[in-house]
């Protein structure tokens, strides 16, 4: 019975987690292909059997299909080719029709082709016809690297890039959380991103006057993106509570009003920063190979958590959105709290537009749009309900990568852009409807 | 007056109904006959409200049977409940302020959900429905700008447009000026000339007088008598509703009370509260009473701040507060335990832990973080010594029993070391067992020299518990009763209706 109760519980409050996995196995599933590996390990696995089939010093040449990181595997495979002490007298990049004339100015007898696995496909077609023409290709055995089969999605880029994508909309859920917890909402973070964007760049270029921006302005001017968003979002909060106009009607209005604004100073045209640094945050990748946008995503998440779970103003966020009336007469300051929220909210929005401005290096007013949607469905999906109260921070992380995951999967497998969109729609009204259900099972299983 | 022939117009046989933790009824028998005003009378938590939403289908009964003129019937839903003849005039009327007096008369009892609606046909039908119940009222006005007097009748209207056979009144004076009162008494008779039956539910010893044919009288969940009104005396009326000698009830407390702590002096807000002026002292429990809507919850939220006053102060200890929030208040040393626990007192998604800290977070924050352990030694003392029945700490509020709910809304208080505690309704939907263990912890707190404000309805509880009475009506206090082991009820009662005098 306890068990019992224990599994439900789990699944509940976990429940997304395993659709997370569930989710990644089966898209690791559907794009499972053969990969050609490129590895070092791999052209010395292949140098080696060749050794051992040829005599020392034979001639070998190496066959390459031209593309990304074609050139970097043939340069590990000859150097593992002369290291098992062949002769490497060639070695090709290009397409088929590069192959073929080089094989063909062959003189000296070849032992054997070392080819990736599209050049492999193409010496069995045509060495048996080339061998009879040219006697230097007589006796010549081709070799590729063994073949495996790895998901597409598993791969190590890949997944950097999930996360890369998503670390956005993943940083502005974590304010969106906290808003929706009070049974809040807040429509303008879309536009916000747009606007800070803007901000952010006319402010780099305004300080570097003409010239080119150093670092510093960068860092003010970013500074100034993030702020002027916190302090949209100070006033969307005092609206919200000082004349008790719904969440959803004030924060309508900001989204006009801040889109607006973003094309206003941007007069209508995106603005580049001319300062390739500016792309650290977006692009860059210091951490271990980590994207910095994905690092400051996860550092993000877990100050969010502290401060949800562990601290009075986290306790307070709950309260006010469980029984605002009972946190008011257990003496929560509950504008303040409410002022708070969409404060941050805005404030991580301001740090989305830098974010979406160093990606581009440019700070455009058609960035961010309906942006907040995906942000409010990372929530709803990550299980925090819009009736307030109830949500993990977690959870709304967990929700950003179930939307990301199905992205990618999507993208993946080629799904057109609008059968996307029906996807999500479908996996929005699941979150919610799982979230009815949950809500009504907590509520008769009590 | 003879038992007629005929079966009674409607029969409820050994209904039983429990809600989680409370047997709210057990095996009530009633009977009303066509054309007979019977008085549902019970002191607050008696099961009256109970048996009534059993009757409009709100809520299934888990036994017994009920029978309309000899047949079976299943009262399931508010739906079938309307079409077996009954109709109910909650105190909370069920009327679209937006619509007008006709619209609201047959809402939902369109002929067809596409024809247009016939206007005039349903104007002269509430023209009709007026003249019968004996009352002018525009059909074309909109409910919303109607007196509640009015709007009552648009409820008793709309209830016989239905073919109600029986009509039920919950508290039906409640917010009504006695010349209103007269006139709705009209009415009943009027309505009782017709042959329907009617439930009449009130407080108002006076109005039973008036208008009851019989009395059946509910006490924590049970029938206990159905009698003739003219046999019966209000005295008896009075102890039949009570029950138990008022000494059992309460446990026994001696008063010493010490100095001044709070002192109100002028307070107001509109006609709510005017000008109300009392002390609390040290060690005294006052209790605060009146009638529904006397002012009592609204004097409590204003010494709290949770409203704002327009005039008057509020003194601590001989100090002025401007407590312009619960904040203020609590950091002074004022707390309040409000009537309604599930909508004021506790966030019930939050668990016990969360809802007791709430107030107290400060104490248990070290270096920004919540001291989650702290915290949890802090409850688990009161668990002990209040007691409070918790399986964990963790358990959400909602499920808690109401007595333990209070509990941990008085533990979270006790942890701020509250000087002056405002208790409203403190015994509210609590079983009788657990009123005693909250009455005795009233009198412990009074014994360690707090400062106790109780309101409450139940003038029983009043007697019992308070070393001083006061009593409100209409905003105003009209009363004090300082030697409360002579006060009988009645006395609270007159004070408690007592009206100004309007200058002929």
């Amino acid at each position: 019975m306890k068990s019992k109760l224990d599994a439900r519980k789990l699944l509940s409050e976990y429940g997304n987690v395993l659709v997370l996995l569930l989710l990644c196995a089966f898209i690791s599933i559907v794009t499972l292909e053969e990969q050609s590996p490129r590895s070092t390990a791999a052209a010395n696995r292949l140098a080696e059997k060749i050794a051992q089939a040829s005599p020392k010093g034979a001639n070998v040449i190496v066959l390459v299909r031209s593309g990304k990181g074609q050139q970097e595997f043939a340069d590990k495979l000859k150097d593992a080719l002369t290291n098992a002490g062949l002769h490497v007298p060639d070695s090709i990049v290009g397409t088929p029709r590069d192959a073929r004339i080089a094989l063909e100015k062959q003189t000296a007898t070849i032992a054997a082709i070392a080819a990736d696995n599209h050049m492999a496909t193409f010496c069995a077609d045509q060495l048996p016809n080339l061998g009879k023409a040219i006697t230097a290709l007589n006796k010549t055995t081709v070799h590729q690297p063994r073949k495996h089969k790895w998901p597409n999605f598993l791969k190590k880029e890949n997944l950097l890039n999930v996360l890369k994508q998503i670390s956005i909309v993943a940083i502005i859920a974590i304010g969106m959380t906290m808003v929706i917890i009070t049974a809040g909402i807040d429509l303008s973070v879309g536009s916000l991103i747009a606007f800070s964007g803007v901000i952010t760049a006319v402010s780099i270029q305004h300080l570097a006057g003409g010239g080119d921006p150093t670092t510093g302005h960068l860092l003010l001017g970013s500074a100034a993106g993030i702020l002027v968003c916190a302090i949209i979002g100070m006033g969307t909060g005092s609206l919200v509570t000082l004349f008790n106009i719904p969440a959803f009607i004030v924060t309508l209005g900001v989204m006009f009003i801040a889109k607006g604004l973003a094309f206003i100073f941007s007069e209508s045209a995106p603005i580049p920063v001319s300062n390739e640094g500016f792309a650290w945050l977006g692009r860059g990748s210091d951490l271990m190979g980590l994207p910095n946008s994905v690092v400051l995503m996860l550092l993000l998440y877990v100050i969010a958590h502290v401060i949800m779970a562990h601290t009075s103003i986290g306790r307070y966020i709950y309260a006010v959105g469980g029984n605002p009336e009972a946190a008011r007469l257990s003496g929560v300051p509950v504008k303040w709290v409410l002022v708070f929220v969409y404060t941050l909210c805005g404030l991580l929005a301001g740090l989305g537009g830098v974010m979406e401005a160093s990606l581009h290096i440019t700070g455009d007013p058609k960035s961010g749009t309906l942006v907040e949607l995906q942000v409010i469905a990372a929530v709803v999906v990550g299980g925090t309900s819009l009736a307030g109260g109830q949500g993990k921070i977690f959870g709304t992380l967990v929700g950003a990568l179930i939307i990301g995951v199905i992205r990618n999967g999507m993208n993946l497998t080629g799904v057109e852009a609008h059968m996307q969109s029906v996807v999500y729609g479908v996996v929005i009204l699941i979150a919610v409807m799982v979230d009815q259900l949950k809500n009504r099972s907590a509520k008769t299983g009590a | 007056m003879a038992e007629p022939a005929q079966p009674p117009l409607l029969q409820m046989r050994g209904i039983s109904k429990a809600f989680p933790g409370v047997q709210a009824l057990s095996e009530v028998d009633l009977t009303l006959h066509a054309g007979e005003v019977l008085a549902l009378l019970g002191e607050n938590g008696a099961g009256k409200s109970t048996l009534i939403k059993i009757l409009g289908g709100a809520h299934p009964h888990d036994e017994g049977a009920i029978e309309i003129e000899g047949h079976q019937a299943l009262l399931n839903n508010p739906l079938n409940s309307q079409a077996a003849g009954i109709g109910i005039i909650y105190q909370e009327f069920n009327l679209v302020a937006g619509l007008t007096a006709r619209e609201n008369i047959f809402l939902g009892q369109e002929p067809s959900r596409v024809c247009f609606i016939p206007r005039s046909q349903e104007e002269e039908q509430a023209r009709a429905l007026f003249a019968r119940i004996g009352v002018e009222i525009d059909p074309n006005a909109l409910c919303g700008e109607l007196t509640v007097a009015q709007q009552q009748v648009v409820e008793i209207a709309k209830a016989l447009s239905q073919e109600a056979r029986i009509i039920v009144m919950d508290e039906p004076t409640a917010a009504l000026t006695p010349r209103e009162v007269e006139g709705l008494l009209k009415v009943i008779g009027e309505l009782r000339a017709q042959g329907i039956g009617i439930i009449y539910i009130s407080h108002r010893l006076d109005e039973i007088d008036e208008i009851a044919d019989r009395v059946t009288i509910l006490r924590d969940g049970s029938h206990v008598a159905t009698r003739d009104k003219s046999k019966l005396q209000r005295d008896e009326m009075i102890e039949l509703m009570v029950g138990r000698s008022l000494e059992k009830e309460f446990p026994f407390h001696e008063c010493q009370p010490g100095n001044v702590r709070l002192a109100v002096k002028n307070l107001s807000r509109s006609s709510k509260v005017r000008n109300v002026s009392f002390e609390l002292r040290a060690g005294e429990i006052v209790g605060l009473t009146g009638l529904v809507g006397a002012g009592r919850t609204e004097t409590a939220r204003l010494i709290f701040g949770a409203d704002k006053k327009e005039s008057g102060t509020v003194e601590l200890d001989g100090k002025p507060i401007g407590a312009t929030s619960p904040r203020d208040a609590i950091n002074c040393g004022i707390c309040l335990l409000t009537e309604d626990r599930k909508s004021q007192g506790l966030v019930l998604g939050q668990t016990v832990q969360e809802n007791f800290g709430l107030p107290n977070l400060k104490q248990f924050t070290q270096t920004g973080l919540i001291d989650r352990a702290k915290e949890s030694d802090a409850f688990a003392k009161f668990v002990n010594q209040i007691p409070i029945k918790v399986t964990s700490h963790k358990q959400p509020a909602r499920t808690l029993s109401g007595g333990n709910q209070q509990k941990v809304v008085l533990a979270k208080w006790l942890q701020r070391n509250a000087e002056v505690i405002i208790f409203d309704e403190p015994t509210r939907g609590i079983d009788v067992g657990a009123k005693y263990e909250i009455y005795q912890l009233i009198h412990q707190l009074a014994d360690e020299g707090k400062a106790i404000l109780m309101i409450s309805s139940e003038l029983p509880e009043i007697l019992g518990m308070s070393d001083r009475i006061l009593v409100m009506n209409e905003g105003r206090i009209t009363g004090e009763i300082t030697d409360v082991s002579s006060a009988t009820q009645e006395e609270i009662m007159k004070l408690a209706t007592q009206r100004e005098e309007i200058a002929a």
